[in-house]
């Protein structure tokens, strides 16, 4: 095929602006093309046939369609940050400067190494992956082996573009909207019924995904109203945008159709500029809640299936009409047109009336009525009735076709052939209604046999169909179903029925209905899906090895399961099924259509969900750890120190260091993270001694203490420390990463289990700063900036909990301690937490306190044996942890019943212990204790949870469950991490490493 | 799918937390047996059609509500409250 681009005039060209020229690269080219015009137009008009290679066999292809369901070019887009691959030609719009790149190819498009894939087609047919790499072993390798050998190569031969692994530098955004009628589609049924709705003053909001409203009226031939049709259509979308109650969305697919008709639709923004303006986003969520739709989505035309069908230069009829008409480009010099039904003929005439050369109208059917003869002489082509293309020619694109006698009702060809030279075929082998939508939806389509396709169906939600979506072809009746769907829609929303603006209409009435002709049977490789390479073989293949439900044919053969969801291809395959299967297309079935309707970008579904618009909490010293050379890391929704690195120090030196100090005299670190829980009220403390497994109600004023909390199925949920401010009055402290969990557990019991106890629960994590002070000289630094309080071992005796004033600042001070020595958390309003921490790290200066970060923090508590996260993992109780002593048998409490199930008592519970590396190596997180060498590890009796290199007892260590672990200390095993090619010599050790009788916390 | 708040009024179910089928009564604090609170953790009916379920309004007001959905359609019916306010938003 060569297209070119042809003059400009009224009805040639409606959708580009002549007088604008816009250059833009592919492959490293340049060209030249006008505003309006997508990449494919544009590249047709240059001439060019080949823009992409096949997926599997690497074979040229090039424009099929003119719409998102192009199934061949697909290109990647743009560069750098700004990558996009795997995008439809047909869809982009051209802007200066654009680039684009061809993918699937090595080294060239021209000349693709690969394409020798061809040749072995016999092997890559369907079921070939699961023939060879799964199942019995193959020359001494197992299947499985072999796989792993060769997927690399495979890998890189099939496939798609590739990604960008650059951040992509735009923005995305999220929108919610509430209409009375969102109609989707801006075509004639798509226009009438928006024009019906707002016209009562409905709240409406039209949606289409192309650059215009008007859909195939903007390459109608008909007059409307005495105009020409995309002027109309033009001139009615902007007097619908003109209107208050009204809101036109171009370039929007409506992808997704959700339970109470609330819709997913994606805005492109600004994917047809260089790059999206100051503040603006890329693309545009809309989440959109109609009390009813109007769908008139059309129909999307499909092609007859043929051997050499893919050559570039086959392509639907329609789009033909498309390029001739909307972008004033000829798809080839010398047109051939191959038809089941009456669009072919039109296509053929309206494209010979703009300047195409028609060379031939070969059609399956052996008759046709009078007005269509009379248009394909219009169109001056031989006309072929009975016949059939059995076969294209050409190097690499397209140089003729071989048509044959057809016999429509047997299916039977001639053996004697005609050459026909054309650089372009346009098939049309009927229309398929585009309800993906409502197939979303769960609607079971019904097949109409006089259209040969399937329709919507009925609805399950409150939607209704309008135009060829709805089987009614023609502009007519799209204008008239359109209206009728308005009313309907209208009624739903409780609106009144508006009044009608249907036009006058002078054009073609056009008969859809095709002869039922979906293949032409002469052998050679026939494509039915163009973009996953699925011939008509593999679906006979599927046939004959039992694959012949839907379901199965699609797995088996891939139909249908590329990017484009087999929107061209599904019918076809479904019709050689049904031909094996000696059943009709109903019979058969259809699959069921997910969302999205096209491919959508991650990036339109995270909106600000990600980078800078995340939710991320930051202490009140946040900046005071940065500007001190801490790393932050994430903690929950929080950011934390994860060490306070020195020149030249990494982050296991600067852990180990800090860890030191603190053992060695005093570190400070920020715990205001911790969630924090006020918990008043009569009921208060028997509130708390149901939720902890551990005794609460005789906690005394002053005192804190330490408590477990279960779910009701037995397991560990969180644990922290509460302290009894007042009779009626506790706070709460919980793991950061818990926080909010366990205040929706607490309200939970509150609200729906015991709604009698008299309980107030609030939230006050962020109310409260806190730092914890831990180490031998911790009290030393108290004792030298606390007013209004004792901190002495009487005044002050480990878990008591006292007022105090620091630089004038009101604190409570706890004596609680996570690292195993002597240590103090310090509470205080949250607005005075950076004076609290300076004032606390100046009265320590003389005693050499250091700030430590999380690393640290979490390597004195796995030496003192203390769990967290990784052991509060959802399959541990309290006895697995060791923790058994704080399962009171005096009470109940949530968990107590359940927790007490034989299967947590038996022998083989996985038991916390911890291990330490003998051979010097790290012992990686997550790593298998098992009893052999890497040679034969034998099984798993375990696992490693939080690793960390202890200064105290200067080796790797590691807390971890494993079988039986509290009576298998001494033990020497294995900690196996293959993945990362692990394989520690470790002894079995008790999890309390460190001052195992807490002298240092309590002295 | 959207829930009426009783308190907040029409709300999207993302702000609601799911809690679990609302005739799974927690047996009283005295009740120790095994059996029992296997069956309030574990045994669930899992119909289909309507079904009578706790979710909390927890990026709202945090009240709980019992919704009444069916799980195959997902209409919502009914929304009702529970809890100390019960009184004061039914």
């Amino acid at each position: 095929m060569s297209g070119f681009r042809l003059n400009l005039r009224d009805g040639v060209g409606s959708a580009i602006d002549g007088d604008k020229t816009i250059s833009f690269h592919f492959d490293g080219k340049l060209y030249a093309g006008h505003e309006g015009d997508t990449l494919a137009s544009a590249l047709l008009a240059n001439g060019e046939t080949i823009l992409a290679r096949s997926f599997k066999y690497h074979r040229p292809r090039g424009v099929f369609s003119a719409g998102s369901e192009e199934p061949s070019a697909l290109v990647t887009l743009r560069t750098g940050g700004r990558t996009e691959p795997n995008i439809r030609a047909t869809e982009i719009e051209i802007y200066q400067g654009l680039e684009a790149q061809s993918q699937n190819r090595w080294p060239s498009l021209g000349f693709d190494a690969m394409a020798i894939n061809q040749l072995a087609g016999k092997t890559f047919s369907a079921g070939f992956y699961y023939k060879t790499f799964m199942g019995p072993s193959r020359a001494g390798h197992k299947a499985t082996n072999f796989w792993f050998f060769c997927e690399k190569f495979i890998r890189r031969a099939a496939g798609l573009g590739n990604g960008a692994k650059l951040a992509d530098p735009d923005h995305y955004t999220r929108m919610n909207s509430f209409c009375d009628v969102l109609v989707i589609g801006g075509g004639a049924a798509g226009l009438a019924a928006a024009d019906r709705a707002a016209s009562t003053g409905a709240k409406v909001i039209l949606c289409d995904e192309r650059a215009a409203m008007g859909g195939s009226l903007n390459s109608a031939p008909d007059i409307i109203d005495g105009e020409n049709s995309a002027e109309w259509a033009a001139e009615k979308a902007s007097e619908l945008a003109d209107m208050g109650n009204v809101t036109v969305l171009p370039r929007t697919t409506v992808q997704s159709y959700f339970d109470d008709n609330t819709l997913l639709a994606i805005e492109r923004v600004a994917d047809h500029k260089i790059k999206p303006a100051e503040n603006e986003p890329r693309q545009r969520a809309w989440n959109i809640r109609a009390k009813s739709v109007v769908i008139a989505t059309g129909a999307l035309e499909r092609p007859i299936i043929f051997a050499g069908n893919d050559r570039p230069g086959v392509m639907l009829a329609d789009a033909a009409r498309r390029y001739t008409l909307e972008y004033a480009t000829a798809p080839g010099k010398a047109v051939a047109v191959f038809t089941n039904n009456d669009t072919g003929w039109l296509a053929a005439r309206d494209m010979a009336r703009a300047g195409v050369i028609i060379t031939a109208i070969i059609d399956v059917r052996s008759d046709v009525s009078d007005e269509i003869h009379a248009a394909g002489e219009e169109s001056r082509a031989t006309i072929h009735l009975g016949s059939a293309v059995v076969s294209t020619a050409g190097m690499r694109s397209l140089s003729g076709v071989k048509i044959a006698n057809f016999n429509e009702n047997t299916g039977e060809i001639s053996d004697t052939v005609t050459k026909i030279s054309c650089d372009c075929l346009a098939v049309s082998g009927g229309w398929s209604p585009a309800f993906h939508l409502t197939s979303q939806q769960g609607g079971k389509p019904e097949w109409d046999s006089e259209l040969q396709a399937f329709l919507p169906g009925e609805p399950l939600q409150k939607w209704h169909g309008a135009g060829s979506m709805a089987g009614q072809f023609g502009l007519r009746k799209a204008f008239r179903s359109g209206e009728e769907a308005a009313v309907k829609a209208l009624a739903d929303a409780g609106l009144g029925e508006g009044e009608s603006g249907v036009p006058s209409i002078e054009g073609d009435v056009i008969d859809h209905a095709p002869a039922p002709v979906f293949e032409i049977k002469s052998g050679g490789k026939a494509f039915v899906d163009l973009q996953l390479d699925v011939t008509a073989d593999d679906v006979r293949l599927a046939h004959r090895e039992g694959y012949i439900s839907v379901e199965h044919l699609k797995r088996y053969t891939t139909l249908g399961m590329a990017t484009d969801q087999g929107k061209t291809s599904n019918i076809a395959g479904l019709a050689i099924m049904a031909d094996c299967r000696e059943l009709t297309i109903p019979e058969v079935g259809t699959t069921r259509f997910r969302p999205p309707y096209t491919p959508v970008a991650i990036g339109a579904i995270a909106g600000e969900k990600y980078g800078h618009l995340a939710a991320e909490r930051l202490t009140p010293m946040h900046d005071w750890h940065v500007e001190y050379g801490a790393h932050m890391y994430g903690n929950g929704p929080w950011l934390r120190p994860e060490s306070y690195n020195r020149a030249g120090e990494n982050v296991e030196q600067a852990y180990v260091r800090e860890a030191r100090t603190v053992r060695a005299s005093v570190g400070i670190v920020d715990v205001s993270t911790l969630g924090k829980i006020d918990v008043q009220g009569p009921d208060a403390a028997e509130f708390l001694n149901r939720v902890y497994s551990n005794g609460f109600a005789k906690l005394p004023v002053g005192k804190a203490r330490y408590g477990l909390m279960l779910r009701e199925d037995g397991m560990l949920f969180d644990d922290g420390t509460t302290w009894r401010l007042d009779e009626d009055r506790f706070l709460m402290t919980t793991t950061t990463a818990g926080a909010g969990l366990v205040m929706e557990h607490l309200e939970y019991h509150r609200d729906v289990v015991w709604p009698d106890l008299k309980v107030a629960l609030t939230s006050v994590s962020d109310e409260w700063a806190g730092v914890a002070l831990a180490g031998p000289k911790s009290r030393d630094v108290l004792k030298a900036c606390i007013k209004k309080c004792k901190v002495d071992d009487k005044s002050l005796p480990f878990m008591g909990v006292r007022d105090g004033e620091i630089d004038g600042i009101p604190v409570k001070i706890a004596r609680l301690s996570f690292s195993g020595e002597m240590a103090f958390e310090v509470f205080c309003g949250s607005h005075h937490g950076l004076a609290l921490w300076e004032a606390l790290m100046k009265a320590g200066k003389p005693f050499d306190i250091a700030p430590y970060g999380l690393e640290a923090l979490s390597t004195l508590r796995i030496e003192k044996g203390h769990v967290a996260g990784p052991e509060l993992n959802g399959r541990t109780t309290p006895y697995d942890l060791g923790l058994g002593g704080m399962v009171s048998t005096k009470k109940n409490f949530i968990g107590s019943a359940l927790v007490q199930r034989e299967a947590f008592h038996e022998e083989g519970r996985l038991q916390l212990v911890a291990i330490k590396s003998l051979d010097g190596q790290r012992i990686q997180g997550g790593s298998h204790l098992v009893k052999g060498n890497v040679e034969e590890p034998g099984r798993s009796e375990g696992n490693s949870s939080s690793t960390c290199f202890s200064p105290e007892l200067n080796c790797y260590i590691s807390l971890a469950m494993l079988e039986n672990g509290t009576k298998r200390h001494g033990e020497k095993m294995w900690a196996a991490n293959p993945m990362r090619n692990a394989h520690v010599a470790v002894e079995i050790i008790s999890p309390h490493m460190v001052d195992p009788d807490g002298g240092r916390m309590r002295g | 799918m959207r829930f009426t708040c009783p308190h907040c009024g029409p709300r999207d179910h993302q702000e609601f937390t799911y809690r679990g089928d609302a005739s799974a009564i927690r047996p009283d604090i005295k009740n120790t047996s095994i059996g029992d609170h296997n069956a309030y953790v574990f045994d669930r009916a899992n119909p289909d059609g309507e079904h009578r379920e706790i979710w909390n309004h927890t990026l709202g007001c945090r009240t709980h509500v019992i919704v009444t959905r069916n799980t195959v359609t997902h209409e919502v019916t009914v929304c009702e409250p529970i809890g100390p306010f019960k009184e004061v938003l039914s």
